[in-house]
C-alpha cells in the first residue's frame, strides 16, 4: 500500500516515530501551561525557557558535578520548580489582581532575561549531552528501527502525563485544585490554604517544563533558543486543544505531534507550518477548541 | 483571580476627552520643530530608525491602548510588509512611494486575515493565535523563493521619489521618512478622536455593555485590527527603503516582543507613549550593541520592571504629575 503512494514504510515509521517523540514534548508543555493556567489563569510564556534550563541543568550536573541522568530526572526538576516557586512568590503572586495579560508581559520578561544569561555564559552553539549507557542501541521491531531512548521518551512522557491526569482528575488534592480554579474565595474559607496551593501549582507546572527538558537533553543540542520556538508551537498547540481540559492538552499534544511527521513524508516544506494551519482551521469551526469549553 | 479588567492599562486613557486639546497642539507642534532640527545634531539614519519604530509602536498602541487588545504578532505586518516593498522596489523597480504602499497593502490583507481569526478568541488567546499566526508567517518568510532565506532582500535600491527626488541621501531620505511618520501619527491622533475611537474605548472599557448598546463589536476590533496592521506595514515597509534591507529579524517574534516593551515602557493608551518608549528602546539598542546577549537580559528586566512596578510607563507618569491626559 505504502509503494503505491511511493513512499517507502521505513521513511513512513522514521517520521511516525519523530513526530510522535515531538508530540511527546508538545503535550508535556502544553500539559504544564494548562496545570498553570488552570489555577493562576496565567499563560507562562517562560515556560520555553525553564524547558531550556531543565536542559541545561541536566548539562551542569552531568558535566561540573558528574550526576549521572537518572539523577537528573529528579534533581532538575526539583531544582527549576523551586526557582519557580520563588518567582512566584516574588513577582506573578503581585499580577493576580490585575488584567491577565499582564502575566503574559512579565514570563515574556522572564524568558528573555533567563535566554539572555545563558546565552552569555554558553553561547548559541548548542551542548551535547549524551544518551544514558542503559538506553543505548535500539531494537528492531521487524518493521522499523526503534533507538531505546526515543522509546523511552515516549513511555516516559505518556506516563508522567496519565499520573499528572489522574492526579488532577481522580484524587482529593486535585478535586481541592479544581475547586479553587472556581472559586479561591470559598475554597479559601475551608480552610485551604489557597495561596500556597497556587505557588505549589507554579512549582510543578515549571517542573514539567524542566523534565521535559532533561529527557530533551539527549536528542536535541543543549542550547539556550531551544525552548524559544518550541514555545510558540505550543502555544498553537494549547489554542487547538482548548485550555479547559488536561486530557485535552495530552491528546492535542501527541496527536499534532503525529500530523506533523505524517506531514513531512509527504509534503516536507509544510511540516512546520502545518500546526498554525489546524490552528487557524480549528479557530474558524471550532473558536474554544477541540477540547475546550465555550464560555 | 477573577476577571478585573477595569483596572490595569486602561486607566491612563480613561480620561482622554473629545476634541483635540491645546496642550497636545502645543507638543505635536514643539515635536515637529525638534524633529526638523534635529539631523544637524544627530545621526540621520539613527533618527529614522527611531521614527520607524515609534511608527511600528504607535500603531500597536492604537490596538493595544485604545481597543485592548495585545497582539503579540505584530511583526508579522511590520516585516512582511517590509518584505513585500524591498521585493517590489529591487525586483520590479518600483519607485518608493509604489514599493511602500505596496507593502502597506499587503500588510493590510495579511492583517484581515490574521485578525478575522484572532478575534475569534480573547484576551491571552488572543495575543497567542496573533503570536502563532506571526510564526506562520515567519517560516514562509524563511522558506519562500523570493524572501532570500536567512540572507533576507539586500541592497534594495532608495530609488527617486515620484520619479524625480534622489533619496540617496541620508539627509534627504530623513525628511521624507519624517513626513510619512508624522503624518501617520497625525492620522492615529485622528482616528483615536474620532467617533470610532470612542467606541473602540468604550469597547475596550466594558465590552458586554458595547454590545447590549447596539454596537457590532467584532467589526470594530477587526477594524482597528487592519489599520494597525497597515500602520505597522507603513513602519516596516519604510525602514526596508531606509536601511535597504528586509530581514528575518523585522519578522521574528521577538520583534513582536519588542514593539509590546516599547508601548509598555512608553505608556500604553498614552498618545506619546510609543514614541517615547520607542526611542528609549532603540536608543539603548544602538549604544549597548557590543553588550551582545546582555541586551536582551536589559530588555527583559525593564519588561519585569515596568510589569511589577511602573505599569503606567514613562508618558503615563507625566501625565499624572502634570494631570493632564498626554
Amino acid at each position: 500500500m505504502f509503494e503505491l503512494l511511493g513512499i517507502p514504510p521505513q521513511a513512513l515509521f522514521g517520521q511516525l516515530l519523530l513526530g510522535l517523540i515531538n508530540g511527546s514534548f508538545y503535550a508535556l508543555l502544553s500539559l504544564g501551561l494548562a496545570v498553570i493556567f488552570g489555577l493562576l489563569n496565567i499563560i507562562n510564556f517562560s515556560h520555553g525557557a525553564q524547558y531550556m534550563m531543565g536542559a541545561f541543568v541536566a548539562w551542569m550536573l552531568l558535566t561540573y558535578t558528574g550526576i549521572n541522568y537518572w539523577w537528573a530526572l529528579l534533581i532538575v526538576p526539583l531544582v527549576v520548580g523551586a526557582s519557580g516557586v520563588v518567582i512566584e512568590r516574588l513577582m506573578i503572586s503581585r499580577l493576580y489582581h490585575l488584567d491577565h495579560l499582564y502575566g503574559l508581559l512579565l514570563t515574556f520578561g522572564l524568558a528573555l532575561i533567563i535566554q539572555g544569561l545563558f546565552r552569555n555564559q554558553y553561547g548559541v552553539s548548542g551542548l551535547p549531552y549524551s544518551i544514558p549507557v542503559e538506553l543505548s542501541g535500539g531494537t528492531n521491531l521487524g518493521f522499523m528501527f526503534l533507538p531505546n531512548y526515543r522509546g523511552w521518551v515516549i513511555v516516559a512522557s505518556v506516563v508522567v502525563c496519565f499520573a499528572t491526569w489522574f492526579a488532577i482528575e481522580k484524587t482529593r488534592l486535585g478535586a481541592y485544585l479544581r475547586a479553587a480554579t472556581e472559586n479561591p474565595t470559598l475554597v479559601g474559607a475551608f480552610g485551604i490554604n489557597v495561596p500556597r496551593m497556587i505557588t505549589l501549582t507554579y512549582g510543578f507546572g515549571v517542573a514539567l517544563a524542566a523534565l521535559a527538558g532533561v529527557l530533551a537533553a539527549p536528542i536535541y543540542s543543549v542550547n539556550p533558543n531551544m525552548g524559544a520556538d518550541l514555545i510558540i508551537v505550543v502555544f498553537a498547540v494549547v489554542v487547538i486543544g482548548g485550555m479547559g481540559s488536561i486530557l485535552g492538552a495530552i491528546l492535542t499534544g501527541f496527536g499534532l505531534g503525529i500530523v506533523e511527521g505524517l506531514t513531512r513524508v509527504v509534503y516536507p516544506e509544510g511540516s512546520a507550518v502545518v500546526i498554525f494551519v489546524i490552528m487557524a482551521i480549528v479557530l474558524l469551526v471550532k473558536p474554544a477548541g477541540l477540547f475546550g469549553r465555550t464560555q | 483571580m477573577t476577571t478585573q479588567s477595569e483596572t490595569g492599562y486602561r486607566s491612563a486613557a480613561a480620561a482622554l476627552p473629545v476634541g483635540t486639546p491645546r496642550h497636545h497642539l502645543v507638543i505635536f507642534a514643539t515635536l515637529l520643530v525638534l524633529l526638523l532640527l534635529a539631523p544637524s545634531v544627530l545621526y540621520p539614519v539613527f533618527l529614522m530608525k527611531v521614527l520607524c519604530f515609534a511608527l511600528f509602536a504607535s500603531a500597536l498602541n492604537l490596538l493595544l491602548g485604545f481597543g485592548g487588545l495585545l497582539s503579540f504578532g505584530h511583526a508579522a505586518f511590520f516585516g512582511s510588509s517590509s518584505y513585500v516593498a524591498a521585493y517590489a522596489a529591487k525586483a520590479w523597480g518600483f519607485n518608493p512611494e509604489f514599493a511602500i504602499l505596496l507593502g502597506v497593502l499587503a500588510a493590510a490583507v495579511l492583517g484581515l486575515v490574521i485578525g478575522a481569526l484572532a478575534i475569534r478568541r480573547q484576551g491571552i488567546y488572543f495575543a497567542m493565535v496573533t503570536l502563532a499566526f506571526a510564526q506562520m508567517v515567519f517560516f514562509f518568510a524563511l522558506q519562500a523563493p523570493f524572501t532570500g532565506g536567512e540572507d533576507g532582500i539586500q541592497a534594495v535600491p532608495r530609488g527617486r521619489l515620484f520619479g524625480f527626488i534622489d533619496l540617496a541621501s541620508d539627509r534627504t531620505l530623513y525628511f521624507v521618512v519624517l513626513a510619512i511618520v508624522f503624518g501617520a501619527l497625525l492620522l492615529i491622533y485622528r482616528i483615536i478622536h474620532s467617533p470610532f475611537g470612542q467606541v473602540l474605548k468604550a469597547i475596550r472599557d466594558n465590552e458586554p455593555r458595547s454590545i447590549s448598546l447596539g454596537y457590532k463589536v467584532n467589526r470594530y476590533k477587526l477594524a482597528v485590527f487592519v489599520m494597525s496592521a497597515a500602520l505597522a506595514g507603513l513602519a516596516g515597509a519604510t525602514k526596508a527603503i531606509v536601511f535597504q534591507l528586509a530581514s528575518l529579524t523585522d519578522v521574528y517574534w521577538t520583534m513582536s516582543g519588542e514593539v509590546v516593551l516599547m508601548t509598555l515602557l512608553g505608556g500604553m493608551g498614552t498618545v506619546f507613549g510609543p514614541l517615547v518608549g520607542a526611542a528609549v528602546i532603540v536608543t539603548m539598542q544602538n549604544y549597548f550593541a557590543s553588550f551582545g546577549a546582555w541586551v536582551t537580559v536589559l530588555q527583559g528586566a525593564i519588561f519585569v520592571v515596568s510589569v511589577l512596578l511602573f505599569r503606567e510607563g514613562i508618558v503615563g507618569v507625566l501625565a499624572k504629575w502634570w494631570k493632564k491626559p498626554l
